[in-house]
């Protein structure tokens, strides 16, 4: 019987939460970037829209050379906020707020921003798209980002930030 | 753009709306939630990445073998191939440093903001004004060289 028991208390140690929200959640994610990929044959990312959307309001040549998918990404990007807003408003109960410092948001996301692009993609087009055209460019891409997100993400908890 | 197939636009937001449902469904729309998962203390966010990125390697592997081309597009189906260069290395840390600072990385932004997570704004506008600053320098820096190259 005790044999029986310490895989599952391994698992609730490594899965505090469970697994099926996020395996339901990750195939969902899977799904709706296939959707697109059937009719379209687009593999879609999502920092993409942050270039194309300034391509709008800016003449710098890094931005318009996505000036032909800078429509569609505006939808895209719609949708995904639509998506979650419809998970908020009948599953969630409302709306949810973050903990997290402002500080932490806003240079995180400078340094998201400069390091997708610069990068060739983030967590959906290298994480799902790149890995699942098994990319080794993409493959690295992820063992790097991931690499250096857990260092970071632990040297800032052991400094004491929190949230 | 006209010559668009009427089906285009409606499709790419269907998948919108199942990416971004999928993204709040599973809790990475939520910085704590990465954050835990960076800080290893719940690593179920490698089902989100994983499932994901079966899903589509299922379309990716057998699309191409199916049809030669999309219905709405007419482009063949192919797989998702960048080159790599030192950019992906270089890039790829500098994306880990602001996604362990921050627990949030662009598609899960913008879900954030669909569970009602204003205060993410924070962080779409550093998202913003960071693809500018590498836009700005990299453009500029590739007129300097063409510019060089001309003078040749």
């Amino acid at each position: 019987m005790v044999i029986d028991v310490l895989p599952l208390q391994v698992a609730a140690e490594l899965f505090p939460n469970g697994i099926s929200r996020y395996a339901v959640g990750g195939l969902l994610v899977g799904l709706g970037a296939v959707v697109i990929y059937l009719g379209t044959g687009i593999a879609a990312g999502a920092s993409t829209f942050l270039e194309s959307t300034l391509s709008y309001v800016s003449d710098q040549s890094r931005f318009q050379q996505y000036v032909s998918s800078r429509d569609w990404r505006v939808v895209f990007t719609l949708g995904i906020v639509l998506g979650a807003a419809v998970y908020a408003a009948f599953w969630q109960g409302g709306a949810w707020t973050t903990d997290v410092q402002p500080w932490r948001l806003l240079v995180g996301g400078v340094l998201v921003g400069i390091g997708t692009r610069v990068g060739k993609g983030c967590t959906s087009g290298h994480g799902v798209c790149g890995v699942g055209s098994a990319s080794k460019t993409s493959i690295v891409g992820v063992i790097t980002f991931l690499a250096v997100a857990i260092v970071t993400a632990q040297l800032v908890a052991a400094l004491g930030v929190s949230p | 753009m006209s010559d668009r197939h009427p089906a285009f636009m409606p499709l790419i937001f269907v998948g919108g709306l199942i990416f971004g449902f999928g993204l709040a469904f599973s809790h990475m729309a939520r910085p704590e939630v990465v954050l835990d998962f960076l800080q290893f203390e719940d690593f179920g966010l490698l089902f989100v990445m994983f499932g994901a990125a079966i899903v589509s390697g299922i379309a990716f592997a057998v699309m191409p073998r199916l049809r030669d081309s999309a219905p709405l597009t007419g482009d063949a189906y192919g797989r998702r191939l960048k080159s790599f260069d030192r950019n992906v290395l270089f890039g790829g840390a500098i994306f880990g440093v602001g996604w362990g600072l921050s627990g949030i990385c662009p598609g899960a932004a913008y879900a954030s903001l669909g569970i009602g997570n204003v205060t993410i704004l924070w962080a779409l506008a550093g998202m913003f004004l960071g693809a500018y600053l590498q836009g700005y320098w990299r453009s500029r820096s590739q007129a300097r060289d063409t510019t060089a190259a001309g003078a040749d």
